[in-house]
């Protein structure tokens, strides 16, 4: 941090970062939504509804592009925090650290890295073939017509483990991440933060069971 | 007692350093930690050798220089405890220890196991002071502070600086101490009037000086000697927004 001209102090990179992780665990929540529709018994029918929807709306369109804008700053911020953090402690310890400290916290980048992967293999399978980028498939009648896809994907067990193991990793991270975005923007207060950390815990609970609800549907009970 | 050690041995900054090991046996029970390398230091000298450098000075816990990481924690196994206070019956007979210094980019090693903490001292002097007056201070009772904002003012005013709160980081960030002495100050009214100045000024210093960022895993607080809470680091971290998004140009 040596650079002359603008730069962002440490507690900058924590606002920011958490910023778009507060966005980033709000989107989850609009996404598990409309996915869970999925799960409607009714061949698609709601859920291309809910699909229609989002792809007319103009806020909708907004909001993607934030949504994009949100994953890459995260990513990034992430990314430096961790190089910088990493060479902050030049010679390490014999005997490794006992501190008392979550895995959960401790792990953070490692989750972070599996959610970034899964996100590149996610947006393979749905976002570039609605970018006309890769071709229809599962014999989806245009690039938006995602039921199909996602039939033909999740009833696929590589596709399906991949994307179980993925969202178990995302429960982690979120785990620590929800509580850690309080402390960051300095809301941390004796009388609320064992209810925020609760919260945060089931929080991480329902996105990681939610979203694996979906492959798990597909894979053995749908016909 | 009879113990095995592990300690790390340094000439000067530049050496590399290693690990010497050493039996040491006949030691008390009573014994505090500093006691048994006074002992350590007395055979070693016997025996015409250089003896182990270590930092200390109150030995009672409150002058914040006797740092050492002792088995994996700082300041050793037992929680709310200077290296000076604790004592050898905490640790098991005919066991090892394995003693190192602090490990930070911002906290060099000198020798052996006494590292340098002016980074400490730089961010002290960046702004963790207050700005008073020259002559003689006014009546102490003048100023009525509520006593709940007092008590909590306190409770940050007790950290004594060792720097067991950058040991215990994994991301080796100082965010615990800086927050102790940022808040201390602003919650007492002699220290609101340059509370916005002083985190600025506080924060950039320790951004400048080389220890990491934080990322909330809280190991800190489990190791500080003195409990100070990371909730003064939330504190902070509405100090310093506050600073940032209000304090007007001029
Ligand atoms: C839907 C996906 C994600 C959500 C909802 C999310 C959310 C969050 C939140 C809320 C935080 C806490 C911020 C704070 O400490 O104040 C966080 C921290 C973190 N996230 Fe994510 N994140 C996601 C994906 C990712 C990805 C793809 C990476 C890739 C590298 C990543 C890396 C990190 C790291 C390294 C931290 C710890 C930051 C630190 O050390 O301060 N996250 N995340
Ligand atoms: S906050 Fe605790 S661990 Fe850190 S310097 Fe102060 S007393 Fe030591
Ligand atoms: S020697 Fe002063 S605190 Fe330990």
């Amino acid at each position: 941090m040596s650079k002359k001209g603008f730069r962002l102090s440490s507690l900058s990179h924590k606002y920011v970062m958490a910023a778009a992780g507060a966005f980033l665990m709000l989107f989850l929540i609009s996404h598990l939504t409309t996915n869970l529709l999925l799960l409607a018994g009714d061949g698609g029918e709601k859920f291309d509804q809910a699909v229609e929807f989002l792809l007319t709306n103009p806020v909708i369109k907004i909001v993607e592009y934030v949504l994009f804008a949100g994953f890459i700053i995260h990513i990034i911020l992430g990314v430096i925090i961790e190089l910088h953090n990493r060479k902050s402690r030049p010679v390490g310890y014999k005997v490794a650290l006992k501190s008392d400290t979550s895995a959960f916290s401790r792990f953070m980048i490692h989750s972070g890295i599996i959610i970034f992967i899964f996100l590149l293999i996610h947006l393979y399978n749905f976002f570039f073939v609605k970018l006309g980028l890769f071709p229809v498939y599962g014999g989806a009648e245009s690039s938006h017509d995602f039921f199909p896809m996602v039939v033909v994907t999740l009833q696929n067990p590589v596709y399906a483990i991949i994307y179980i193991v993925s969202f178990v990793f995302l429960g982690f991270h979120l785990k620590h991440a929800f509580q850690s975005a309080f402390q960051s923007f300095g809301l941390n207060h004796d009388k609320y933060m064992p209810a925020i950390k609760v919260v945060g815990t089931i929080y991480a609970v329902v996105i990681a069971v939610g979203f694996s609800i979906i492959p798990l549907y597909f894979l053995f009970l749908y016909k | 007692m009879e113990f095995k050690l592990k300690i790390w041995r340094q000439k000067n900054a530049s050496a590399k350093g290693k690990f010497e090991n050493h039996t040491l046996k006949n030691v008390s029970a009573e014994m505090s930690f500093l006691q048994m390398l006074d002992y350590l230091n007395q055979q070693i000298i016997e025996s015409g050798g250089e003896p182990v450098h270590f930092e200390h000075d109150c030995r009672e816990g409150i002058c914040g220089s006797c740092g050492l990481y002792i088995n994996g924690r700082p300041h050793g196994p037992v929680t709310h405890t200077t290296t000076c206070e604790l004592h050898m019956r905490e640790f098991e007979d005919n066991s090892t220890i394995v003693i190192e210094p602090w490990r930070s980019k911002a906290f060099s090693v000198i020798k052996d196991l006494v590292v340098d903490r002016s980074a400490f001292e730089k961010v002290i002097r960046a702004g963790g002071f207050v700005n008073v007056n020259t002559g003689s201070a006014q009546e102490a009772n003048n100023i009525p502070i509520n006593k709940k904002i007092s008590d909590r003012a306190f409770d940050a005013a007790v950290c004594i600086g060792c720097g067991a709160c950058v040991a215990a980081c994994k991301n080796s960030s100082a965010m615990l101490f800086v927050s102790a002495k940022v808040s201390q100050m602003a919650m007492l009214p002699q220290g609101k009037v340059e509370a916005k100045d002083r985190v600025e000024k506080m924060v950039a210093k320790m951004d400048e000086v080389g220890f990491g960022f934080c990322s909330n895993t809280y190991g800190c607080e489990y190791d500080c000697p003195k409990g100070i809470s990371v909730e003064f680091i939330a504190q902070m971290n509405r100090e310093f927004f506050s600073a940032r998004v209000c304090k007007s140009k001029r």
